[in-house]
């Protein structure tokens, strides 16, 4: 049995639009693809992440049109269907004004007071 | 119809780290689409921009291809933004910081970039109605 991973995503929105993601929620789908067992937390401005029904306007320069706008909750759905755990900060919802029910449906509400307690589930908790 | 101005933009992100290059090229486009010339003047890990050996790759977790990924480039980008100054008969002028290419080894850059420095910084803001510098930031 694998060592039990948490990953935070702390630094969003980094460069998802070159990225046409993020790149932890990428890298989590590559090691849970090479057989790891990890969940996320959304952390600070990741907490957007999880807000179904976003839409990404396409990209364009001069006549470039970039195709494969990032689908942030779509890669967070594909995550949670790959059996791992997606959590968020409550408090950093709340306080961006965004209610639960605008949320992904899975994703899993953990308060602050709580995350010592998230942590010590886990035997390594990586922040990016 | 705004008159014609010339504006310079100061960038210090390198590609693929943060979104402050993807809106800095987006403010050109604007700038070029609304008839201005444009100065940029690309310092520290901004010059790696247009550097020309950037790849495009497949992407396994996304199940795309090469082709189908069609991976952003901003040095596509940037040839995009000189292709369009040079339909709209307009000045895009890109400089390259040369001590900071030289230390990142980014010498390959698309063509309608140049190798300059801190001088063309100097003469751009001394020519231009404007500068805008786009910081890198913590």
């Amino acid at each position: 049995m694998g060592k039990r991973q948490l990953h935070i995503v702390d630094a969003a929105y980094r460069a998802t639009l070159e990225e046409q993601d993020d790149t932890i929620v990428w890298l989590c789908h590559a090691l849970r693809g090479a057989g790891a067992e990890l969940d996320l937390l959304l952390h600070g401005n990741a907490v957007g992440y999880g807000v179904a029904g976003q839409e990404v306007a396409p990209l364009c320069f001069g006549a470039r049109l970039q195709r494969h706008a990032p689908d942030l909750p779509g890669d967070l759905a594909k995550l949670l269907a790959k059996r791992a755990t997606c959590f968020y900060v409550e408090e950093d919802a709340t306080e961006r004004g965004i209610d639960p029910g605008e949320l992904l449906e899975g994703l899993v509400p953990v308060l602050r007071a709580k995350l010592a307690t998230l942590f010590s589930r886990y035997d390594q908790v990586h922040r990016w | 119809m705004p008159s014609k101005r010339t504006l310079t933009f100061a960038l210090m992100d390198p590609p693929f780290e943060s979104a402050r290059s993807t809106t800095a090229l987006r403010l050109v486009d604007r700038a070029l689409q609304r008839g201005h010339d444009v100065n940029v003047f690309a310092y520290e890990g901004a010059v790696a921009l247009c550097f020309a050996r950037q790849k495009p790759h497949a992407n396994a977790v996304h199940g795309r291809s090469v082709e189908e990924e069609d991976h952003p480039l901003p040095r596509d980008w940037v040839a995009a933004l000189l292709e369009l100054a040079r339909e709209r008969g307009l000045r895009l002028d890109w400089a390259n910081c040369g001590l900071c290419v030289d230390e990142r080894g980014v010498e390959e850059s698309i063509p309608g970039t140049r190798r300059g420095s801190p001088a063309d910084l100097a003469r751009f803001i001394e020519e231009s109605d404007n500068t805008l510098v786009i910081p890198t930031s913590d």
